[in-house]
């Protein structure tokens, strides 16, 4: 007899199966998730050790109180939430300065980062190799203010809705797309160093 | 006759407008804007660009050691609670 293999299993059947005690279906869960888990907590975090420690909590804490998990967001969601949530203590139990709040009054002031105005190339990171890439958006990422950046990793990295990431951050809906905007128009401005078209700078370093 | 974007609405707008989120009305005004302003225009495609980088960042596989300790932190979990039924 065999036992059909739990990679390539529906996420709903295995969450079913991991509520029953299934500790093979539980497993599948955490090694579809624990990559993007472990990039989550190292962007908010900023911090290796620290990540791996929300890490680890995270999926203990889902196996603890899988119980809990009505099946109302999908997995990954809830999963996510508890990830932020040890993320974001950590970073408050590490700093205990200001520069953490998530909840400081923010100027939106658009007007101020969009100094840098060059056309970029259809595909432009294409000029660059996997490895190097990375290292550009990670580094843009991580220069981001605490309060943009979790906004941003969770809407435009992990692809939350703007509810599920207003949900995950205990923000209202208008807060995270303001904060959101921001975030995008900063990295643009970061990346453009990186991928403006060749020859559109020519007066750019006179 | 309705009133012109200025920049500063166009930037405003401007996550709305890339995610798709807007009524048909501001959305022509939008477009509207970004085919008179080449500034607006520059931002837009690379915000758009930007977003469509991140969107497609692979996660990266992690450290071994970081999930070997991962999967025994779970075992002992698991172990546990197994006891306990």
């Amino acid at each position: 007899m065999t036992v059909p293999s739990p990679a390539g299993t529906d996420e709903s059947i295995l969450v079913a199966r991991a509520r029953e005690g299934d500790t093979r279906a539980f497993g599948e869960l955490v090694r579809r998730y624990e990559g993007k888990i472990f990039r989550l907590a190292q962007h908010i975090t900023q911090n290796r050790e620290d990540a791996e420690d929300v890490l680890q909590e995270t999926f203990l804490k889902a196996y603890e109180h899988l119980d809990q998990f009505k099946g109302d967001s999908k997995f990954y969601t809830w999963i996510v939430r508890i990830a932020v949530n040890q993320a974001l203590m950590k970073l408050r139990r590490r700093k205990t300065d200001k520069s953490v709040s998530l909840d400081e009054t923010i100027d939106t002031g658009e007007d101020t980062i969009t100094r840098e105005i060059a056309a970029w190339d259809e595909d432009p990171e294409q000029r660059f190799s996997r490895e190097e890439l990375g290292e550009i958006l990670d580094t843009a990422v991580d220069s981001l203010e605490p309060p943009y950046r979790s906004v941003f990793v969770l809407r435009d990295i992990e692809e939350l809705s703007t509810e599920e990431t207003a949900e995950a951050l205990n923000l209202s809906v208008p807060a995270v797309k303001s904060r959101l905007l921001r975030a995008r128009l900063q990295l643009r401005e970061k990346l453009t160093r990186y991928f403006k078209r060749k020859g559109d700078d020519a007066f750019a370093y006179m | 006759m309705t009133p012109l974007l200025t920049c500063k609405d166009f930037l405003h707008e401007l996550s709305d407008y890339l995610d798709e989120n807007l009524d048909a009305e501001l959305r022509a005004k939008l477009e509207k804007h970004i085919t008179e302003c080449p500034n607006c225009w520059v931002i837009a495609d690379t915000t758009r660009k930007t977003i469509k980088i991140y969107k497609g960042m692979e996660a990266y596989s992690i450290p071994t050691d970081v999930e070997s300790r991962l999967m025994k932190a779970l075992e002992r979990k698991m172990a546990a609670a197994h006891d306990k039924v």
